[in-house]
C-alpha cells in the first residue's frame, strides 16, 4: 500500500449527499479484472453534464475531494476507491462515510477524513470562490488546514500507523500465524465445510 | 473468549458470535477474527487472486471457501457463449483462479449456481454462530441465521483467502424491536423499507443491527433473509436475527448441515446464541408492525420511501438542508412532482428477483397475485429466480407456467436487473418496480428509474401498470386456470 503522511492540493467541492458507489463507479466498469484503468469511469454519469464540477477547467489536477454526508454508501466494490485514486484523488473529506467504503479506502492509502459538516460547508465556500485554494491533510498532526481554517480529525492509532508506514495487512496478520493455527485446532467439529468430509 | 478485562458480562447475540471468533486480541489493535465461510463471485475476486499470485501465497482454507457466478451471468441463452467479451473474460478468470487455487466453484449451467447469497443458505453452509464474508455488501443476508456476516472489499477478500481471518474494528450494537402483527399483504420487504426510511441510509453506520421482537420471530427464513439483506441500505455493518426452531427446521437435512451427533452438538450451541436478558444495546429502535403498510421508494436512495398510499414528498418539507437537496435531486432524476400520489406512477418494467427477493417464497407470493391475471399491455415483467435450485422448485410447483401465462418472462438464475451487469437493463428514462435492494441513479441501467417494492406489490403493479398492491386488484382476476 502507498504510504500517506501529508498531502496538499487543490479541491473539488462536491455538493451532494449520499454519493453511492454506483455513482462513483457504475457497475459495467466492474467487469475489469485489474486494479487500474478506472479513471474514466469515475462519476461517469455526472461527467456527461458539462457543468459538472469535475469538468470545470479550474478543477483539473485537483487531488482533494470535499463531499457531502454519507459518501460511499451501497456496494462493497473496492473499484470505487481505485477509480478515485486512478483519477488522481489522494484524500476525500466528508462528515460521514459508509463503513465498507471507508475500510476499503484506508487499505489502499486513500485517506478518508471525517470532519463536521460545518467544516465541509466552509471548505466548499472557500474552494468554490477560489479554485486555486489549497487544502492540506496532515496525517502526522491529524489536521486539515486551509486558509483561515485548522481542523483536527480523528483516526485510530493503529489505522494511522499502517497508513503512515504503508503497511500490508496480510503480512501483519501472518506474523500471528501461530494464533490462527491454534484457533483452527480448537474449532468445533460441527462447523460447516464447503467440501465433502 | 471472555471480553477484555476477563469479566463475564451480559452480551448481545452479535457480541457472543464475535467473541467466539477472536483469534487474537491486543490493546490498541483491531480484533483478529476467524472466518468460518468465505463466499466468492466473479466481480470482486480477480484482483484478490492476482494479489495472492504476486506474493506467492496460497488459499489457506479451500475447505471454507466456495465460489459461484452470478453478477455477469446472462438469464437467456445460457447454453451459448456469453456475448459480452468483458463479462466472458471475468467469468473465465474466476474459473481459472478457482482451478489454480483449488476452490470449489459452481459455474453457469451448474445445478448449484445462483446468486451467492441464495446459494450459501440453501446448501446449509450458512449456519448460526458462524462468521461469513463475501466481497459483496449484501452478505448481511446471512445474518438471518444468527451468523455474523459482513460485506468486504477486494483487499479483504485477498486477506481472507491468505489467512482465513480479518482484522475488524469493534462495532456498536443496535436493537430494532418489531412487535405487533404485520397486517395482511404487508411483507418483510415493506418492513425493512420502513425501517430504513425511519433510521436513514446512514443510521446504522458502525452498528450491527439485531432485529428482534414478536413480529421478527414469526417470519420465515426467507423473510428474515429479506430483512437482513437490506441492513447495509441502512448503513449497518451487519444485521442479525437470533436462531430459533424456524432456523433449525430450515437447516435440518441440507447438504452441509451437521448430521447425527454433530447436529445435536450444533443445536446445543445454537440455542445459546441469544442476547442475554440484561444485555444493553448502544441504541434501540421500536417499530409497531401492526401500523405498517405496503411501502415503496420514490427517490434515489433506499431511505427515500413512503407507504404506497402516500404522495411524493415536497422537498420543501425536509428540515435538514442536505436531505432537502437530496430530495430535489431525486425528484428531478426520477421525473416526479411533489404531492403526486405514488399509486399514479406508471411503470414500464417489473423485476422480480435478486438476493433480496429471489427465493422460492418470493416467487410463490408474486405468482399468487398473477394467477389468472395478465401483465398490463406494453409492460415488461422479468422473473429471475435467485438460484437454479429455486428455479427447479418453482417449476415443480408450476410457478413458471403462472408467470408465462400472465405474460411475464421466466428467466435463468442470477443477479440480473438488480444491477444490470448482464444484458438485463433499463433503457434511459425507463421506470421499474423492482424487488431488488437499490434505487440508486443508473443502478438498473443508465438513466433508469427504480422503485423498490415487495414481490406482491411488483406483481400487482405488473397487472395494473402503475404502482399498486394486491388489495387494488380485487375485481380484475379472470377465472383462468393457470
Amino acid at each position: 500500500m502507498e504510504a500517506f503522511t501529508t498531502h496538499t492540493g487543490r479541491a473539488v467541492p462536491l455538493r451532494r449527499s449520499n454519493v453511492d458507489t454506483d455513482q462513483i463507479i457504475p457497475a459495467h466498469w466492474l467487469k475489469k479484472v485489474t486494479r487500474n484503468g478506472f479513471e474514466d469511469g469515475l462519476f461517469e454519469a455526472w461527467r456527461k453534464d458539462p457543468q459538472f464540477v469535475l469538468n470545470q477547467p479550474e478543477r483539473q489536477g485537483a487531488t482533494v475531494l470535499v463531499a457531502g454526508p454519507d459518501f460511499g454508501t451501497g456496494s462493497s466494490r473496492e473499484h470505487a476507491v481505485w477509480a478515485l485514486q486512478n483519477y488522481g484523488f489522494k484524500t476525500v473529506l466528508s462528515s460521514r462515510f459508509a463503513d465498507i467504503f471507508r475500510g476499503n479506502s484506508l487499505k489502499n492509502g486513500l485517506l478518508t477524513v471525517v470532519v463536521p459538516q460545518d467544516v465541509i460547508e466552509r471548505l466548499w465556500k472557500l474552494t468554490e470562490s477560489d479554485p486555486a485554494a489549497e487544502i492540506t491533510v496532515d496525517l502526522v498532526a491529524r489536521e486539515v488546514r486551509a486558509e483561515g481554517l485548522t481542523q483536527s480529525f480523528e483516526l485510530d492509532d493503529n489505522a494511522r500507523w499502517r497508513l503512515l508506514e504503508g503497511l500490508d495487512d496480510i503480512s501483519l496478520t501472518l506474523r500471528h500465524e501461530a494464533d490462527i493455527a491454534e484457533y483452527e485446532a480448537r474449532r468445533p467439529a460441527h462447523k460447516p465445510r464447503t467440501v465433502e468430509a | 473468549m471472555l471480553p477484555v478485562g476477563g469479566k463475564a458480562m451480559a452480551r448481545t447475540l452479535a457480541e457472543k458470535v464475535w467473541d467466539d471468533h477472536v483469534v487474537r486480541r491486543a490493546e490498541g489493535e483491531p480484533d483478529l477474527l476467524f472466518i468460518d465461510l468465505h463466499l466468492l463471485h466473479e466481480v470482486t475476486s480477480p484482483q484478490a487472486f492476482d494479489g495472492l499470485r504476486l506474493s506467492g501465497r496460497a488459499v489457506r482454507r479451500t475447505d471454507l471457501t466456495i465460489a459461484t457466478e452470478d453478477h455477469n451471468t446472462p438469464t437467456l441463452d445460457i447454453d451459448k457463449p456469453i456475448a459480452d467479451p468483458v463479462s466472458r473474460t471475468q467469468l473465465e478468470t474466476l474459473r481459472k483462479n478457482c482451478a489454480e487455487f483449488g476452490v470449489r466453484l459452481h459455474p453457469l449451467g451448474d445445478v448449484e449456481q445462483g446468486v451467492v447469497h441464495v446459494v450459501g443458505p440453501q446448501l446449509g453452509l450458512t449456519q448460526p454462530g458462524t462468521t461469513v464474508v463475501c466481497g459483496d455488501s449484501h452478505t448481511s443476508t446471512h445474518g438471518a441465521f444468527g451468523a455474523l456476516a459482513f460485506g468486504i472489499g477486494t483487499s479483504q477478500v485477498e486477506h481472507v483467502l491468505a489467512t482465513q481471518t480479518l482484522p475488524m474494528p469493534k462495532f456498536k450494537t443496535m436493537a430494532v424491536n418489531v412487535d405487533g402483527e404485520l397486517p395482511d399483504g404487508v411483507t418483510a420487504k415493506d418492513l425493512i423499507l420502513a425501517i430504513i426510511a425511519q433510521i436513514g441510509t446512514g443510521g446504522g453506520q458502525g452498528y450491527v443491527i439485531e432485529y428482534r421482537g414478536s413480529a421478527i420471530e414469526k417470519l420465515s427464513m426467507e423473510a428474515r433473509m429479506t430483512v437482513c439483506n437490506m441492513s447495509i441500505e441502512a448503513g449497518a455493518r451487519a444485521g442479525m436475527i437470533a436462531p430459533d426452531e424456524t432456523t433449525f427446521a430450515y437447516l435440518k437435512g441440507r447438504p452441509h448441515a451437521p448430521q447425527g451427533e454433530e447436529w445435536d452438538a450444533a443445536v446445543e450451541y445454537w440455542k445459546t446464541l441469544r442476547t442475554d436478558d440484561d444485555a444493553v444495546f448502544d441504541h434501540e429502535v421500536h417499530i409497531d408492525a401492526s401500523r405498517l403498510a405496503p411501502f415503496v421508494t420514490w427517490g434515489t436512495n433506499p431511505g427515500q420511501g413512503a407507504p404506497l398510499s402516500a404522495v411524493v414528498p415536497d422537498p420543501a418539507s425536509f428540515a435538514d438542508p442536505s436531505e432537502r437537496l437530496a430530495a430535489e435531486k431525486a425528484l428531478e432524476y426520477m421525473g416526479l412532482a411533489p404531492n403526486q400520489p405514488l399509486r399514479d406512477i406508471a411503470v414500464d418494467t417489473v423485476f422480480v428477483g435478486s438476493c433480496t427477493n429471489g427465493r422460492i417464497e418470493d416467487l410463490r407470493s408474486a405468482a399468487d397475485v398473477l394467477r389468472g391475471r395478465k401483465v398490463a399491455e406494453g409492460l415488461r415483467m422479468l422473473v429471475v429466480p435467485g438460484s437454479v435450485r429455486v428455479a427447479l422448485q418453482a417449476v415443480a410447483e408450476g410457478l413458471d407456467k403462472v408467470f408465462t401465462a400472465a405474460g411475464a418472462e421466466w428467466r435463468h438464475a442470477g443477479c440480473s436487473m438488480c444491477l444490470g451487469m448482464n444484458p438485463d437493463q433499463l433503457a434511459p428514462g425507463e421506470r421499474s418496480a423492482s424487488t431488488s435492494n437499490r434505487n440508486f441513479e443508473g443502478r438498473q441501467g443508465k438513466g433508469g428509474r427504480t422503485h423498490l417494492v415487495s414481490p406482491q406489490v411488483a406483481a400487482a403493479t405488473a397487472v395494473l401498470g402503475h404502482l399498486a398492491s394486491p388489495a387494488d386488484l380485487s375485481d380484475v382476476r379472470t377465472p383462468v386456470e393457470a
